[in-house]
This record gives structure tokens, sequence and C-alpha cells, in this order.
């Protein structure tokens, strides 16, 4: 894996999706030209010392030059406190110190394997980055993707434009399935032959990781889950993004996300 | 010429007074990627104790306005892992390793203190009196003068090796410990560790740890830091090791007037993992423009009018 690099970054686009969710894009091709789909970086938000810490994104799409050149990342950017609200109000020509690329990617799988990836609401965050992967490897890949209302959806014509069959859910009924995502995904999966090689791949909110984990194991589908964990550093420094996985032994025990993540296997996971 | 940025701590020689603290640079090989170990005054790795400890369940951090909290609660690999598996790599990258140790009984420590003093590459221990995250053990002995003297003589008995003891500043008179803890055989002291403190979700009403309070860290506690220090570096001879919210050279140069021998950072690697070389450009550029050959000279400098 390279090693992470700090990139003071020029804002180059700030895409306001909904009243909460936005698409930064980052002018950072040292972190581009490395990073892997599921990789992460830390944006500092601020320029003094409140908000302190920064920030742990997902990288969501790395773009190109028309010579395939990577020259920016993007990252998907829910407003959720101080931090998250100055990204939602930066603007084009700004800098952002940003950190990466952090943490172990996804592994990918290729043809005749699927990949079903599974989203639910911000957890779209290393998605696009994935299917780019996978896409250039030649894999089917389907996009079960969960949010509560059809405004939590986006980036639909992105992907159904790179070959991405949609599998849409939401709580209130107003797009794709009642419900959550997981329903549609235990469909496909009971109607999956046990053949034909599928990996899962997750990203939201824990108990829908713990529901993806769960469905895996029960038609004996390998998973690999991106946790998200209130990180301090990114580094391994600080200890404070643990995950309780179980070893090879089966002992359960307390790791940093930041280095032995951001994803498991879904098999390792104990839930709390 | 370049200034001598060199530093004495006991008969221990540091290149520089830049010391990452122990717990916010894990072993120290988690940063080997982005900065030379070698290049650093010391570096304090995570509380160590004999065996292995899981911590707290999260959550562990929450941030506090220019600071935070954690309770992490010394999760660590203990010391027989961390003589194995990490030693080796740091000895090999030319780092200068203090180890800082943890006990819930003071045999504890000299058993580790006993175990480390063996091991090649290590210069130092840092005896942790002082973290407020764990009940069993750390501050219990920081807390009582009596304690402090204990813990720092037991030690000093059985190691040739440096020994810091590193100080709360959840006590009335940090002083007092600093010359408890000279008197009882200490080389050295290192203070502040975190400020004892909590935060709470008002709209759950619920503590927003999972182990309720926590330690207070970043800029948010460094005049109150400074101000310890400054009592501390009057009140004994030894060398004291000054910390506390320290984000740029400036910040360190106020710990060193105010009578640090060296500092450690901690926080502010979090937010920037390049700072050291930071911190080392900046002092040199301050020792040059004040013209100071040394950067010892600068220890304990502070002027003022009062007595």
């Amino acid at each position: 894996m390279a090693a992470p690099v700090d990139v003071h970054a020029e804002v180059l686009a700030n895409t306001r999706l909904s009243a909460d969710y936005n698409v930064l894009v980052l002018a950072a091709p040292a972190i581009a030209g490395t990073a892997r789909a599921g990789q992460f970086v830390m944006i500092r938000t601020a320029d003094g010392t409140d908000p302190l810490l920064r920030r742990p994104f997902s990288v969501f799409e790395v773009l190109r030059r028309a010579d395939a050149t990577p020259y920016a990342i993007s990252i998907l950017c829910k407003r959720v406190g101080v931090g998250t609200s100055r990204l939602f109000e930066a603007a084009a020509g700004d800098r952002l110190d940003c950190l990466g690329p952090l943490g172990k990617p996804f592994t990918t799988v290729g043809p005749p394997s699927e990949a079903w990836m599974v989203a639910g609401g911000v957890g779209l965050a290393p998605f696009a980055t994935l299917a780019d992967e996978l896409r250039s490897a030649g894999t089917r890949i389907r996009l079960f993707y969960g949010g509560r209302s059809h405004t939590d959806l986006f980036y639909l014509e992105w992907f159904e434009s790179r070959g991405v069959a949609l599998e849409l859910a939401t709580e209130d009924g107003s797009r794709g399935s009642h419900g959550r995502v997981t329903v549609p995904l235990e469909r496909a999966l009971s109607a999956q032959p046990a053949s034909a090689g599928l990996t899962l791949y997750a990203c939201g909110p824990e108990p829908m990781l713990k529901a993806v984990a769960d469905l895996a194991r029960r038609y004996g589908r390998p998973s690999q889950l991106s946790t998200e964990r209130i990180m301090g550093c990114g580094m391994g420094g600080c200890y404070s993004c643990v995950v309780r996985v179980r070893d090879d032994e089966g002992r359960a025990h307390f790791v940093r996300s930041c280095l032995n993540g951001p994803v498991f296997n879904g098999d390792d996971v104990v839930w709390e | 010429m370049k200034a001598d940025l060199s530093v004495r701590i006991g008969s221990l020689v540091l290149k520089n007074p830049i010391i990452p603290a122990s717990g916010c640079f894990g072993y120290g090989l988690e940063y080997a990627e982005v900065v030379d170990l070698a290049s650093l005054g010391a570096i304090a790795v995570k509380g160590l104790f004999l065996t292995e400890r899981e911590g707290h369940p999260p959550p562990r951090i929450v941030e506090t306005p220019s600071g935070m909290l954690n309770a992490i609660g010394l999760q660590g690999i203990g010391v027989h892992r961390f003589v194995r598996e990490k030693m080796p790599e740091l000895r090999r990258l030319g780092a200068v390793v203090i180890v800082n140790i943890c006990g819930s009984a003071i045999s504890e420590y000299v058993e580790l203190a006993r175990i480390l003093s063996d091991v090649e590459g290590v210069a130092a221990l840092e005896l942790n009196i002082s973290c407020p995250n764990i009940k069993e053990g750390g501050i219990q002995f920081g807390c009582d003068l009596a304690s402090t003297a204990a813990v720092v003589s037991a030690v000093r008995k059985v190691t040739r090796l440096p020994v810091i003891p590193k100080l709360t500043p959840n006590v009335t008179s940090v002083s007092s410990f600093a010359k408890a803890a000279e008197e009882a055989g200490a080389d050295a002291v290192s203070l502040v560790n975190t400020f004892l403190a909590m935060a709470i979700d008002v709209e759950t009403r619920r503590p927003r740890l999972s182990n309720v309070m926590g330690g207070l860290s970043g800029p948010a506690i460094r005049p109150i830091a400074v101000r310890m220090v400054y009592d501390c570096a009057r009140a004994v001879r030894i060398p004291v090791i000054g910390m506390g919210g320290i984000t740029s050279a400036r910040d360190a140069l106020e710990f060193m007037i105010a009578g640090a021998t060296a500092v450690q950072v901690g926080t502010a690697c979090f937010v920037d993992p390049f700072i050291w070389t930071k911190l080392l450009a900046g002092i040199e550029d301050y020792l040059e423009r004040h013209g100071i050959e040394r950067v010892a000279d600068v220890v304990g400098t502070l002027q003022t009018d009062r007595a």
C-alpha cells in the first residue's frame, strides 16, 4: 500500500445533492493515483483548533483526465455536525488538508463471480470506486441501495450508465421496495443458484451491516463490510476507532478499524 | 552554524527536545511511513502492562472546543509481545524508545522495569501513574504522595535506565508530586497527563464516552499545563518534560521557557502526522532569530518582574 500523503487540496466542485448531502471534488493527484476502493482520507475542516480533529471519508470516486491520469478524488458527505457542516459550505477554490489514502481496501472479485454492493444512505460512499474497479475486471455488479426516502438515493444514473443493476428500497416506499434494503437482497440471494460465485460488499448503518453479514452467512456467501467508526487520527495512533473481531483461534478482541479495516470480513466481526 | 538542539534527561542525551507522547503515537511503527523515527529526540510508546489489555468499548473519544476527551482504557499488547514484535523494528529504525509502563501494583511496575532494563534499545522508562481512564492502576499511584514515592523508589532500585514518572494534573499541587518523585530517585518528571473531564449528549442525557469520564487533551489545556510545568520546574532540580496541547514550535518553546527541558506532543499529531519536521524547523528558526546557539539555553528563561 502506498504511504499516505497530506495534500493541501483545492476544492474543484461542491455539488449539493439534497438538504444534507453533498459531493466534494478535491484536486489530489497524489492520493487519486494510489487510492483503492474502500480506502479513506482524513480531512481537516477548519484552519484553527475548533473543530480540532480531522474527519474520515471514504474515497467515493477517483476522477481521471481524458488520458486516464487520476487527478482528483470525490467524497460523499452527509451533514451531521460542525465539521461536516463546514464541508457542506466549502466553495470551489477553497483548500482543505486531506490525508490519505488510508486503511485496507476491498478485495475485488473477477468473473465469473458477481459482486453485489449493499449501501444504506451515506453508505454509498465507497462504492463508486469499487464499481469502477470491478467493472475494469469485467465483473457483473448489482447495487442494493436503501434510504429513508427517495431523496436519500443519489447517483443512480451514474451507476446505471456503468452497467450496474440497481435494486432500490426506501423505508417510506417512495422508490423501489417498501422497507429495508435487506429485503430485496434476501429475495435475490434466495433466487441465486448456490453454484454461482458471488461476493457481498456492504457499507451503511451498523444494523444493516449485521443483517448483511447474517444473510451472507446463511446463504454461504463471503461478505466484506466497510465499517464506520469515530476516528481521531486515521493512522493507528489514538486507538479510538476499534471494531471487535474474532481472530483465527476464535478469540474476540478490539482492533483498530483505521489499520485493520475499515473493510472487514463479515464473518470476523463480533457485533456488540 | 546550525543550532545545537540536543538536551539531556538524566544520563540520556536526546538529539532534540521533541518527543511524541505516549498513547498518541501507537508503538511508533504506525507512523514510520510518514516520519523518520530516528529524527525525533525520542518516542514515548503506548503504555504497557505486563499482559495484553482490551481497553474500553467505543465510543472512546469525543471532541470538545479545541480539545478532545479520551477513554481508551490503555488497550495494549503487553510487554512481552512489545519486546518480541515491536522492539526489533524500532531498533532497526534507530528510534530512541521511552517505554511507558503501567501497573495495578508496585510489583508490576518493578517486574516491567526488570524486563525492559535488559532490552537493547530501551532508553528510558516513563511510569504511568496518571492515566485517568482505568480504575485499577495508574492514577491511584499518582494522586497520593506516598504512593508516588513508593513506586518511583521501587523501580529505581531495579533499573539503571532513566526513570520518568508521568504526573497527573488532577491533584491540588503537582509540584509537591514532582518533589516527591525527585526525592524518591526519579531522573526526570513528565507532565501533564490528561485532565479528568466529561461530556454529555443533552438530547439523550447520556455520557458521550462509554466510560462516562475521560481525559481532556489538546490546545484547550495548554495554559494550565504551562503553569504546572512552570511550578514543577521551580520546585525540582531534575529535568521536567512538558506537554499539554502543543501544536506548534511556538507552543513547544513556551513550555521550554517555562522550564521544560524537552516536550511531548500528543493530540496535535492526530491532526497532523507530519508535524515533527515543522516543530523542529520552527525551533531552529527561533534560535537563529534570537541568536541562541543551544536550545538547552532556552530552558527556564522566563523573565518576570516577580520573584
